[in-house]
């Protein structure tokens, strides 16, 4: 049965061309409660950071910041956009909004209480992130977020400019 | 019939991609992710930490995703040889117990095979995953979304729940509809905008109980509000089921009920989150018999934080299904730049508050044969009983210092009923300090040192911690650990519990390594936890996201 499987895996593997991963479709919910489908994150063809992230897990807020520090210069070099995708279920959910706001962040942000786009992007924990080129690939990722690694990311924006 | 779901779905896909080639402009896409997380066991009498027969204890699953439009399936192949000490023995050897096809256009989306899902705050429903704690209670079944107009969102589904590599006995039957109203009324541009839900669940379980007549249909009913306007925002949930004995209240007959309600307001850079809850006889499992964290139907998240730091989170909250009534409250203010308590960076003060209390119940008479049905105890809805559950204060300040050096500071006080919630060692009450400071040594090079100190007289007394971490960015880290319980009110079991682990990261790979002793402590992930047994040794993962 289990080889079965497998061999059914590589003939797919080979009988299909493949492209790189996009953006998978599914719901969200808005800051305010709201549905709103992945699907419908886009930058006008610049490029968009997506970060999963929670208001319990302290690297990400590390992260966070350190994009927040950078965000305006970001933006003005390379046009990108950053959006911040809160794995909070309902426990701490309603703590995102003002967390946010008093730490005066400016992303897009999205709740994903039950993990359903965590899934979807393979995330296993966070803080992971993702760097989409303006046609909509994903062109990059990183699990984890030690102090300068935001460097590392910007070089990878950059390089998409190219 | 099962086993050849998995045969199915890519007997579809294969027909899909064959597609592919001609179109050329969709094209199929894999993705997938792979973990590994593995241990040795030694004996280490001090601490308590037992060896493990095998040696060395792995668990590892990897998943595969494939996407072509409108059609996604995956698989899961999990495996446990044996499974790591700390989470159950009934998960040990191989499998693949996630397996599903998707079909999703504009309107109509299902699922076929396993899936997760949640109905509104999840207290009627929410099938989720959780590999640290080791649950999965995903669904074996068919589920279909509808969004027939702009702003009406129905969902329904039907199936089992998956228990270890098997499934529970009952049947999970549940539908769940959103209306959110500006969007169907097209009054976006309206200040205030308001969502209204409604779930309903049901059961099904046969009874075999020679004693007793047990429901062997049990619903649940719940509704749900939630307004915005500006930087306001109020979010209900009530919830009411009938009838229920199980393990869990020892076969009592009542009723149960919860109403979870969470505000928050947000301006400039104040937030405030204020919250209530409160519940009785809320258990609802696909199993009438089963315990722990397995074959929950519905989520009741504890009300108060999650504590990051591992003094901090040393006494964890996690709800009381039985019955319990709490509030949380929360400040965050973030003083500006250039002010006489924001500094050159600004400073992020939050400050927390929880409590927990039992409700307020009197019991009745004890069984007898003319009472067959019978309510253990009676209680008013929104009563506050007088024994404290659990209490936690926390005060925390995140400041930047200089452009080099950053900080956070926790001052918290802990109370912790552990006699009435686990049976023994009575009230605990523990005072927590934590500083935490980063270095940027160089642009790519950190070294944090966090010092923590818990200040208790019960249970096993104070711990003095330690951590100093140097990272280097983008590739490596190297931690050494050292938790002094110095306060054990036994002698010879006051002990270090040190840890040295270093890692190596490249985009989405990661490989860890670590050795050291392990207290016996819990882990808590959004309010369910589970106890992680005292270990010393060596442990190692390794996780690739692609």
């Amino acid at each position: 049965m289990k080889k079965q499987i497998l061999s059914s895996i590589l003939m797919i593997a080979m009988a299909t061309s493949l492209s790189a991963q996009k953006i998978p479709s599914v719901d969200l919910k808005t800051i305010n409660g709201k549905i709103y489908n992945s699907s419908s994150i886009t930058n006008k063809g610049k490029p968009i950071v997506i970060s999963f992230w929670a208001t319990w897990c302290k690297p990400c807020i590390k992260e966070l910041s350190a994009f927040h520090d950078n965000y305006i210069d970001w933006q003005e070099e390379t046009g990108v956009k950053i959006v911040a995708i809160s794995t909070d279920d309902t426990r701490s959910m309603s703590r995102v909004a003002p967390f946010v706001n008093a730490k005066g962040w400016e992303f897009e942000v999205y709740c994903d209480p039950n993990g359903d786009f965590k899934r979807a992007m393979n995330v296993a924990n966070v803080p992971h992130t993702f760097l989409i080129d303006g046609a909509g690939n994903i062109v990059w990722q990183h699990s984890g977020y030690v102090e300068g690694d935001e460097e590392v990311l910007y070089k990878k924006i950059l390089e998409l400019k190219k | 019939m099962r086993r050849k779901l998995p045969t199915i779905a890519i007997a579809i896909l294969l027909s899909y991609s064959g597609f592919s080639q001609e179109e050329g402009e969709t094209r199929g896409q894999f993705s997938g992710n792979f973990q590994l997380d593995g241990q040795t066991y030694v004996k280490d009498s001090l601490s308590g930490a037992e060896e493990a027969p095998e040696d060395v204890l792995i668990n590892a699953y990897g998943n595969l995703r494939y996407n072509y439009g409108k059609l996604t399936a995956g698989i899961r192949f999990e495996a446990y040889l044996n499974t790591l000490q700390g989470i159950s023995k009934n998960y040990d050897g191989t499998g693949i117990p996630y397996k599903f096809f998707n079909y999703k256009n504009n309107e109509l989306e299902f699922t076929v095979g396993n899936f997760y899902e949640q109905f509104g705050s999840g207290m009627a429903l929410r099938s989720y995953e959780d590999k640290t704690l080791g649950i999965d209670n995903a669904f074996e079944g068919v589920l279909v979304k509808h969004n027939p107009y702009n702003g009406l969102y129905f969902k329904g589904l039907v199936g089992k729940q998956r228990l270890f590599f098997s499934q529970g006995p009952g049947i999970v039957r549940g539908v769940d509809g959103e209306f959110q109203l500006n969007e169907a009324f097209k009054l976006d541009s309206m200040e205030t905008q308001i969502t209204l839900g409604g779930s309903f669940v049901s059961k099904y379980q046969p009874d075999n109980n020679p004693l007793l007549k047990l429901p062997e249909n049990v619903a649940l009913f719940a509704s749900r509000l939630n307004i915005q306007n500006g930087g306001f925002t109020l979010t209900s949930e009530y919830a009411y089921k009938v009838n229920d004995p199980s393990a869990d209240n020892q076969n009592n007959y009542q009723p149960g009920q919860a109403i979870m309600t969470d505000m928050s307001y947000t301006v400039g850079s104040f937030g405030l989150v204020v919250g209530g809850k409160w519940l009785n006889n809320m258990s609802f499992r696909s199993d009438r018999n089963a315990r722990q964290n397995d074959l929950l139907i519905n989520y009741l998240p504890a009300i108060s934080r999650n504590h990051t730091y591992s003094m901090a989170a040393m006494y964890p909250y996690a709800t009381t299904l039985n019955g319990e009534a709490g509030v949380k409250g929360e400040i965050f203010y973030r003083f500006k730049r250039n002010t006489l308590l924001g500094g050159k960076y600004g400073t992020l003060v939050t400050l927390s508050y929880s409590r927990v209390n039992s409700i307020d119940t009197t019991n009745l008479p004890m069984f007898d044969s003319l009472r067959p049905h019978w309510n253990r105890y009676e209680t008013k809805f929104l009563s506050v009983g007088k024994e404290r559950y659990y209490e936690d204060l926390c005060l925390e300040v995140q400041k930047r210092l200089t452009s080099k050096l950053s900080s956070i500071f926790t001052a918290q006080y802990t109370a912790y009923n552990k006699q009435v919630l686990e049976g023994k060692d009575g009230m605990i009450e523990a005072f927590i300090f934590v500083g935490d400071l980063s270095y940027r040594i160089r642009p790519k090079h950190t070294l944090r040192a966090e010092i923590q100190f818990l200040e208790t007289k019960q249970e096993n007394g104070s711990w003095l911690a330690g951590t100093l971490e140097y990272t280097i960015s983008p590739n490596w880290f190297i931690a050494l650990i050292d938790q002094y319980n110095y306060g054990n009110p036994e002698g010879d079991k006051q002990l270090h519990y040190y840890m040295v682990r270093t890692g190596y990261t490249r985009g989405s790979n990661r490989i860890q390594i670590g050795y050291g002793r392990q207290s016996m402590g819990v882990i808590c992930v959004g309010g369910v936890c589970r106890v992680v047994p005292a270990s010393t040794g060596v442990n190692f993962s390794i996780s690739s996201t692609f």
